[in-house]
């Protein structure tokens, strides 16, 4: 099923299957190979000393005991590679003309801004000797006081960088009309107001980072495999840090274990692996501990919200004013700044509203630095709003279903010009509320809800509804422009019929558990009309793909995926051009049935595929001036985004004697337009769901006053297993974005930005009886259970008496 | 000190440190890189193997307290179970591709040598059995959900 008419295109069908992942069988065996798995003679490990200290300054460091230990080689400090970088670490968007960007060194110099700085780096034989030396490296340091928490730091009481004098970098306003906001909440006759907490998360992929760096020492060359989301965009950033020539660069993604987000940077480790191989000739290599990972992968979330809504009587929402404090961390890593800004156009959700007011600021704190994860200031926006509008329906005393049935978006309002000023391409928002009320039989539950509160039962029923809308298929370039991001947001694709009509796919796009060899397969088969088998998609190494903005962002099949078929359409426009040439027709009698090109009404003059790409390749016979080969290769730019959307439930059972929230019951109805493959689809939802989920109930990176990472271990940070988790009921509408030719949207995120509003706007339903209004996530039973106790002294004080 | 280790039907002797962890040794020493390491707390199961038939997290174990003992790992799996031959699938692999039960695969060698040894223990488990029974291995991509469908079928598939 595609959007719009591609008229050269056959109908094979592939599109839509359920076709199973042609990445599986190497991934179930062990033959699958990820950095670590990789085996490089004669590379030197790597091991990270790391300060210990949140804020310090850097004395001394004395590396002799670690040099004596077996098989070290060497101890690296800040200084002694200063002279080893051309460039600091790069964050690729200063969002305002005045951010104030801290100089960001691989190793630190001077001053260990957060717990997990590297501060030296041992390079020993293998991987147990590295690893014990690190604590035989005696630092040095003056401890300072260090600054944790969002609104402290933006009081500069503490400053991370005392050569930018504040640890504010910035603030980003949008403001289309301040007067229009003013008045309409002077003139409202409902308001909301209510603070928000994002909590850090630590975003667990569960491959921990690595990379091994192998230099060709007389070539002058260098190959990097990094576990990353990034191959091409981190070829650039070595290159410019490292200043190795670019041509020389090379970056494998081998198989990439999940990323979020996480794997969507430019780490130091990286930086100093490419360093170190260059300096000594040889191989180095680093993996991750997971305890490491804690602290020294980005870290996702941490903003203050304030948000407020104004409405008519009947709980029209008729401005929205959102005020951000968003935590930096201690650096800017490559697009930290950015964050906020990729929800700022979205505090207005679904919802048709006049008026909109958008700020952020942007602070330092002696934390690891935040950047993307899985959503990255979406589901900041979507829980903000969608919370709200619980809110604003309890302040009408109408039904939350109710609340969001006002104010939808209509459908015959598409395409949308929003106040904030995006262009929402497509929607029905609706139908998906109707649909994901159904799964759950949200009569009942209101029923049942409302039975065991009469009956004075003391586990509660709850259920939370959140309608969401994304924007997402990074990016149009000039819309990234305009937002001050140094990059561009078109993907490549080419598309090869090899001379055996077997088909090479060579994509920009660098998959990590989203199964593109075998989507993009679907999409070229289906247009080239033959077996998905025939197809091979390559992919993730700058050498074989050499041009590629990468995964992150939902934007791989709404941008990639678009190129390919774009790509496909080429191959197909020059396969009719020889086939009309060698059958002496017009290109227009032909028509692309099954892998065979045809005159129309004669079926019996015909060409394979197969047939026209050898012909192509031997250029014997060619139109005149027509280039040999059967290949075509596309960059795709698109015009706008995408913006999927849908209707999420939860139904939650809380337990007032402890505090117990349980996930009972959930429905997703999503829209991403037509689906290449359901069920890689329903794959992308479930798991995001879980990680929106955890956010609402587990997760939090939890630290001290001093700035320590309280649960860096997978013992104490709750990462969901199967036994806490529900299976979640699916459906889906089809709205096709008319922006692509085939009116993909993405779906990597809309799970988890539809799922932590859900889940905490059920447990606020279920625990409303005691007039509780709020529960900061993650509303774990302690919580939940103070909150209660809370609740009952002080109602008791105001002598309304306990539920 | 010397260790003789049963590894996929395959007798191997080697000098192993003895602080050496039974996963480290038969990634770096073996070259049996499907075993994953995921953490440092034994807390995902991302090296989940089999020691004598049953399951156990290979990072929980020093290679010196294998010595002596068969161990099967996700390289070895199809051919333990009798479909030998190159490509060959276990049916819990089988039915993990089948149901859509990995994504990025990085759990999947030891998510599935778990449920390999679930169903050893309980071939015929209910929905609420087989999630409690892998409650010592994390995913982070699938939600679980087909994960579970994977082995329902799958003990469908051994029963049969």
């Amino acid at each position: 099923m595609t959007a719009t008419e591609t008229p050269t295109t056959a109908t094979g069908g592939a599109f839509g299957q359920r076709l199973l992942r042609k990445e599986d069988p190497r991934l179930l065996t062990g033959e699958a190979r990820f950095v670590d798995d990789l085996q490089i003679p004669g590379a030197l490990w790597m091991a990270m000393v790391r300060s210990p200290y949140a804020h310090a300054r850097i004395r001394s460091i004395d590396a002799t005991a670690a040099l004596d230990m077996p098989g070290v080689r060497h101890v690296f400090t800040g200084a002694d590679l200063a002279g080893d970088w051309a460039d600091p670490m790069p964050c690729a968007w200063p969002v305002t003309e005045d951010i104030k960007i801290p100089a960001h060194w691989p190793v630190a110099k001077d001053k260990a801004c957060y717990v997990g700085d590297i501060v030296a780096v041992v390079v020993a034989e293998d991987r147990y000797q590295a690893a014990d030396a690190v604590d035989a490296v005696v630092v040095d340091y003056e401890p300072l006081e260090a600054v944790v928490e969002i609104e402290d730091a933006a009081s500069d009481r503490v400053v991370v960088h005392e050569d930018l004098g504040t640890n504010r970098s910035y603030t980003w306003t949008l403001a289309p009309d301040p007067e229009a906001v003013e008045r309409a909440f002077a003139e409202a006759a409902h308001t909301v107001s209510e603070t928000y907490l994002q909590q850090r998360l630590i975003p667990v992929a569960m491959e921990p980072r690595g990379v091994a760096a192998v230099p060709g020492v007389h070539g002058g060359d260098i190959t990097v495999y990094s576990s990353t989301q990034i191959p091409h965009i981190l070829k650039v950033m070595i290159a410019a840090t490292c200043g190795v020539p670019e041509h020389k660069v090379r970056v494998v993604a081998p198989a990439v274990g999940g990323g979020f987000g996480s794997k969507l940077n430019v780490y130091a480790e990286e930086l100093i692996a490419v360093a170190l191989a260059r300096r000594l000739g040889a191989p180095t290599r680093w993996t991750e501990t997971r305890t490491e990972n804690a602290v020294a992968t980005i870290q996702g979330r941490g903003q203050v919200q304030h948000m407020e809504l104004a409405a008519d009587a009947e709980g029209r929402v008729t401005a929205v004013r959102a005020r951000i404090t968003a935590d930096m961390g201690a650096y800017l890593q490559l697009v930290t700044p950015g964050i906020p800004l990729l929800g700022a156009f979205l505090y207005h959700g679904v919802y048709d509203v006049p008026a909109y007011h958008f700020e952020c600021t942007g602070v330092f704190t002696n934390r690891t630095p935040t950047d993307a994860y899985r959503g990255a200031g979406r589901p900041e926006a979507t829980y903000a709003i969608e919370r709200a509008m619980d809110a604003l329906a309890r302040e009408v005393g109408v039904d939350p279903a109710e609340i969001r049935r006002r104010n939808y978006i209509p459908p015959d309002r598409f395409p949308y010009e929003s106040i904030a000023g995006l262009t929402y391409d497509s929607g029905d928002y609706e139908p998906t509320l109707d649909r994901a009320l159904e799964l759950v039989g949200y009569e009942e539950l209101r029923a049942e809800q409302a039975r065991r509160r009469a009956a004075g039962e003391t586990t509660h029923l709850g259920i939370g509804i959140s309608t969401y809308v994304e924007m997402c298929g990074l990016a149009p370039s000039r819309v990234l422009a305009s937002l001050n991001y140094a990059a561009g947001g078109w993907e490549a694709a080419s598309v090869r019929v090899l001379p055996t009509g077997k088909v090479q796919v060579v994509s920009g796009t660098t998959p990590h558990g989203q199964g593109h060899e075998t989507s993009w397969s679907q999409i070229v088969a289906d247009r080239l009309g033959i077996d998905p088998a025939d197809v091979e998609v390559l992919h993730s190494d700058t050498a074989v793909s050499p041009l590629g903005m990468d995964t992150y962002g939902s934007r791989s099949l709404p941008v990639g995926g678009v190129a390919v078929a774009m790509a496909t359409d080429q191959v197909i426009a020059k396969a009719r051009a020889i086939a009309a040439h060698q059958l002496e027709c017009a290109e227009d009698d032909l028509e692309l049935v099954d892998g065979q090109l045809r005159v129309r009404g004669t079926p019996s003059r015909s060409m394979s595929l197969q047939a026209v790409a050898f012909e192509a390749f031997s250029a014997h016979d060619l139109p005149d001036g027509m280039e040999p080969n059967l290949t075509a290769q596309v960059s795709y730019d698109p015009p706008n985004f995408v913006f999927p959307f849908g209707t999420h439930v939860a139904v939650v059972e809380v337990d007032e004697e402890t505090g117990r929230v349980d996930l009972v019951d959930y429905a997703a109805v999503d829209d991403c337009g037509p689906q290449v493959n359901p069920m890689i689809v329903e794959g992308q939802l479930h798991g995001g769901i879980v990680q929106g989920a955890a956010q609402a109930l587990w997760q939090e990176a939890v630290c001290d006053e001093d700035g320590n990472l309280r649960n860096p271990t997978l013992v104490d940070y709750g990462v969901p297993s199967a036994a806490e988790l529900p299976p979640f009921k699916l459906d889906h509408t089809v709205t096709p974005s008319p922006t692509n030719p085939l009116g993909v949207k993405g779906i990597g995120e809309a799970g988890t930005i539809g799922a932590a509003p859900a889940v905490v706007n059920a447990i606020v339903d279920a625990l409303s009886p005691f007039g509780i209004t709020d529960i900061a996530m993650p509303a774990t039973p302690e919580r939940v259970w103070a909150a209660i106790q809370q609740a009952r002294s002080g109602s008791a004080g105001d002598g309304e008496g306990a539920p | 000190m010397e260790i003789t280790l049963s590894v996929n039907g395959v007798e191997r002797t080697s000098d192993v440190e003895p602080r050496r962890l039974l996963v480290h040794h038969l990634r770096d020493d073996l070259g049996l890189t499907g075993t994953n390491v995921g953490c440092d707390t034994s807390s995902c199961g991302a090296c989940t193997v089999l020691l004598d038939g049953e399951s156990v997290k290979s990072c929980t174990i020093l290679a010196v307290q294998a010595d002596g003992h068969e161990v099967t790992t996700i390289e070895g799996l199809a051919a333990a179970s009798g479909n030998g031959g190159p490509g060959a699938l276990h049916p819990v692999q089988q039915a993990f591709h089948t149901q859509h039960g990995l994504q990025c695969g990085f759990c999947t060698p030891g998510m599935v040598m778990a449920a390999v040894s679930l169903l050893e223990e309980n071939p015929n488990p209910t929905e609420e059995d087989v999630r409690l029974g892998l409650e010592g291995n994390l995913c982070r991509c699938t939600g679980y959900q087909n994960i579970v469908r994977a082995v329902l079928a799958a003990a469908g598939e051994v029963r049969a």
